[in-house]
């Protein structure tokens, strides 16, 4: 039997606020336990939230970024269930009144093809701490520090059809978010996270199957791989004449499997009912219009514009607005250099190379923007051959300095003196009468041994185009 | 000394009758004496003295404000740093908050002295102060019987004499119901006036403080430092306070007053239904004219008030779970045991019925029938409210159906217990600001009338009470 798949993801977004989203706390990452944890926080007796006005503001932005519904008026929650790193024994969130309603978002698919994923809601609400399992011996450690990061919860439709949509989505969603900069989309520090909502059901039927969901799935290749493994489990189920059962599995990455959190029988009561201790939220249109007014170019946008600004293609253009940082990388070189294709090709070659060799993001590139826009300054004024320039690439990664620090410093300088280019080659040809006389006498296949030998001669270093038309004079003899 | 007014008091330290120091000895040595009452949780006789000096040097200073230097008791619902907010429970017998509540604060940077914590019933929950872990609270009027609850500690300690007055919080009728008991002029504010801050949840959206009093002028003076909007709690308006004491003296000529018939039906005693009659006669002889009224839904506020204060209280309670602060069981296996018997150890009864009563009442299946009921009604409540006041300026009625109760009697029935709270409970339910005030005696125990405004009216109510006793003494009765 054909089998259909249906995927919808729950993206969990750390909003980049100061403060956390009710109270004063910082929400710096990576701090000493429980030093970045309230009152509040800490769920004192007597404590009140108050809801931080920035994460108002992203979350909107976010809703406007995919043309959603706003809520004019929105309802904060609580999510009642106990847990040691929930501080209050409940979550507050937003349950039927959220923030951002429906929207919509565009993907592009390996083909070049383009689909629209339906986006249900998006929603505020808390973050929970941590619970630390190691050095307690027979006992847990809670660190809440996390406990109260605003989060973004993002619902999708179940519009995907496949592991490969799921993660152009998400990639979609983390470039939204990081082009508007409410979000860090740092997946590695759980900046961004996911649950995977799965089912499979007869092509050409209309029926959902019953679906599993994938907790906290912290990157894109994990997202791929779940959803996989997790999909071939359903067919071979039901295949084999059993039934899935709805519940909540946990990927795991080492033996590339999903495996039973909990099942739907012990799922939580989670009595949701709207949180007294804040007022909703309401907003007006003129704030709504204001963030409108301050949203900044979104991918599509860049797209658009890098295709008819720079002549880039639909790929190039595609690929180098993926990342914020990545397009105005590629802008910054482009300034300086005035060449976007020339941009384009370094960018998605070398650079992209170095940075993925060394899982480096963009941000902290050891060769800057306005390094690399020099090195393709001396390209194209001849100061070094396109393939001298990945070495004078790697030397500025190296940091041995700024391009022409390198060019000095490695001896890299094109030699385009024709006098020492002429030496050169009347020395090849005398060393090689054989030949010299192959090639006089039709041979043209020689023409490239002359080439090498007198690339060879001067390191590398002379012009090519010049040894070309020298050497066809001067072997014409 | 010990029977005299907040203004009284304040007039006597101003005229050098006396210092707050020796002011707080005589009220710490009352207390001290106390057999009776066990109107205290915690007293704080080295910090009350502290600042009783600090009060003293001020005035000398020529800083002195109304309430500089006069001797208050705090509920032991309000968290008072470094001393402990027990609650009146077990589960935070060993809790020492390290912030204090934005009340307290208030009442402390206006030169009061905090004498200690009053007993309370537990979480709030009771008319009684019975369900206290610390043990019953007695009403002085009669040591027999209930001082009414949950602020009975307050209120018994300023009736007994043990303070000048209290502060109390009123979530269905927790300031009200024991003023009427013993005796006090009791302010319950319009929901958001005062800061909820720092003062441990029951029902939030239900939760006010309030003075407990001898007068409607002592009253005034407190609620001027109590009221006001605080960024640290959003639900506290953004309304600008009123000098609740300049508007005392204003005569009652056309003041509208609604008498609501479901106030004075079935139910209610016959001598209290007398004793308020009486006193709508005297406020009748200084102009006011009286109107009879509706609010039909009056008996739909108990199930309204007993699903949805329960059911916040239920989540507001989570946070004790043997976690982080509060109450631990010895030895815990589990997760799981850890929190059973944590909670199963620090909760009473009463609290445990009451978080059980709110989670049955949220949880899946049963929301709409009982909650979203609930919160329908509220606003049905609400609005009966709202077309009164579109007729009379206040509402006034009996403050409860009974006068103070045996101590035990009610215990092993808490609907009938629950009843008792029929006239004060829809008040908070619609958040309108709620004054109960001396206005007879039944069997030598009080009985209180109980004066209901429109939001942000705490200014006519206290101006009515003060008018009231301007012309009656029954506030100014003690214990024998």
């Amino acid at each position: 039997m054909e089998w259909e798949i249906v995927i919808g993801l729950e993206i969990h977004v750390q909003l980049s606020t100061q403060s956390k989203i009710f109270s004063g706390s910082s929400t710096r990452f990576g701090a000493e336990p429980n030093t970045q944890a309230s009152l509040v926080d800490l769920a004192m007796p007597g404590t009140l939230p108050v809801f931080n006005a920035g994460a108002l503001r992203k979350a909107v932005a976010f809703g406007l970024a995919i043309g959603a519904n706003i809520g004019k008026r929105s309802v904060f929650d609580r999510k009642n269930y106990f847990y040691p790193d929930s501080p209050k024994g409940y979550q507050i969130t937003q349950m039927d009144f959220p923030i951002v309603g429906e929207g919509k978002v565009d993907i592009v698919l390996d083909d070049g093809s383009t689909r629209t994923i339906g986006v249900t809601r998006a929603h505020l609400e808390e973050d929970a701490g941590k619970s630390l399992h190691e050095d307690f011996e027979g006992m847990s450690g809670i660190d809440l520090n996390r406990a109260g990061t605003p989060l973004l919860e993002i619902v999708s439709e179940p519009d995907l059809r496949n592991a490969k949509e799921a993660v152009a989505y998400l990639r979609k969603i983390h470039s939204i978010v990081t082009y508007l900069g409410i979000s860090d989309g740092n997946m590695a520090e759980g900046s961004m996270r996911c649950d995977a909502n799965v089912s499979v059901r007869p092509k050409g039927t209309t029926e959902l199957g019953t679906r599993t969901e994938i907790k906290n799935v912290n990157s894109f290749r994990f997202v791929e791989k779940a959803i996989n493994v997790e999909v071939q489990r359903h067919i071979d189920v039901i295949e084999d004449g059993g039934q899935i059962v709805q519940e909540t599995r946990l990927y795991d990455a080492d033996k590339n499997e999903t495996r039973s959190m909990r099942s739907k029988e012990f799922a939580n009561d989670y009595r949701y009912f709207p949180e007294p201790d804040l007022l909703p939220v309401e907003i007006d249109d003129a704030y709504i219009q204001d963030i409108a007014d301050h949203l900044p170019e979104l991918p599509d946008a860049k797209i658009e514009r890098f295709k008819n600004e720079h002549g880039l293609s639909e790929y190039d253009a595609t690929v180098l607005s993926a990342s914020r940082a990545m397009a105005d990388y590629f802008e910054a070189v482009t300034g300086i250099c005035g060449d976007a294709k020339l941009a384009a090709n370094w960018c998605q070659g070398e650079l992209a190379a170095l940075l993925n060799r060394d899982e480096i993001e963009i941000e902290h590139s050891p060769v800057s923007a306005g390094h690399l826009g020099q090195l393709i300054q001396r390209i194209q004024d001849n100061t070094v051959s396109n393939k001298l320039a990945k070495q004078v690439f790697e030397g500025i990664a190296a940091g041995e300095g700024s391009p022409d620090e390198v060019i000095e410093k490695r001896g890299l300088k094109q030699v385009t003196d024709s006098g020492a280019i002429e030496a050169m080659i009347d020395a090849v040809i005398a060393a090689n009468p054989e030949q010299v006389e192959q090639y006089r006498s039709g041979k043209d296949k020689v023409f490239g041994f002359f080439v090498g030998q007198v690339m060879k001669e001067s390191k590398g270093q002379a012009n090519p185009a010049q040894v070309n038309q020298l050497l066809k004079d001067k072997l014409a003899g | 000394m010990e029977f005299k007014t907040l203004k009284q008091l304040s007039d006597g330290l101003a005229a050098g009758e006396f210092s707050s120091v020796e002011l707080t000895q005589h009220y710490l040595a009352r207390i001290a004496a106390d057999q009776n009452t066990n109107a205290y949780i915690t007293v704080t006789e080295e910090q009350a003295l502290q600042a009783a000096k600090a009060a003293d040097e001020a005035r000398a200073k020529g800083n002195a404000g109304a309430l500089t230097g006069l001797p208050i008791a705090h509920k032991d619902i309000f968290c008072t740093q470094g001393v402990r907010t027990s609650c009146g429970s077990k589960m935070l017998d060993n809790f020492i908050a390290p912030y204090e509540s934005t009340v307290t604060q208030k009442l402390n940077d206006a030169g009061t002295v905090m004498l200690g914590k009053a007993n309370m019933d537990e979480f709030a929950m009771g008319s009684s102060t019975e369900t206290s872990f610390y043990g019953p609270t007695r009403n002085p009027w009669n040591l027999d019987t209930v001082p009414g609850g949950s602020s009975g500690g307050s209120a018994a300690a300023v009736a007994a004499g043990l303070a000048a007055a209290a502060t109390g919080t009123d979530t269905g009728g927790s300031i009200r119901q024991p003023a009427a008991f013993c005796n006090l002029t009791g302010l319950k504010p319009t929901y958001g006036r005062v800061s909820r801050w720092g003062m441990i949840a029951f029902g939030s959206s239900l939760d006010c403080g309030g003075p407990l009093t001898r007068t409607a002028e002592d009253a005034a003076l407190m609620f001027n430092v109590m009221a006001g909007h605080d960024p640290k709690d959003t639900t506290s308006m953004d309304v600008a306070v009123d000098d609740y004491t300049a508007h005392l003296d204003r005569p009652l000529d056309g003041l509208r007053i609604g008498l609501p018939s479901e106030y004075f039906g079935d139910g209610l005693h016959d001598g209290i239904r007398s004793a308020v009659m009486a006193a709508v006669k005297e406020l009748e002889n200084q102009g006011a004219v009286v109107k009879e009224i509706s609010l039909p839904r009056t008996e739909l506020s108990i199930p309204a008030y007993y699903i949805i204060a329960p059911a916040e209280a239920s989540t507001n309670l989570s946070r004790y779970d043997g976690v982080r602060y509060g109450h631990r069981c010895d030895d815990p296996v589990d997760l799981e045991d850890l929190y059973k018997r944590s909670r199963a150890e620090g909760f009473g009864d009463e609290v445990q019925r009451r978080i059980l009563v709110g989670t049955y009442a949220l949880s899946a299946g049963y929301y709409d029938a009982y909650y979203r009921k609930a919160q329908q009604l509220r606003r049905l409540i609400k609005d009966d409210y709202q077309r009164a006041f579109a007729d009379v300026d206040v509402i006034l009625g009996p403050t409860t159906p009974s006068p103070a109760w045996k101590l035990g009697e009610k215990s092993g029935d808490p609907v009938a217990m629950y009843l008792e709270d029929i006239y004060t409970l829809s008040v908070n339910l619609a958040g309108l600001p709620g004054l109960a005030l001396p206005c007879g005696q039944v069997n030598g125990l009080p009985v209180g009338l109980q004066l209901i405004g429109n939001y942000f009216d705490e200014s006519r109510l206290l101006n009515i009470g003060h008018r009231f006793q301007q012309a009656t003494d029954w506030h100014t009765k003690t214990p024998a």
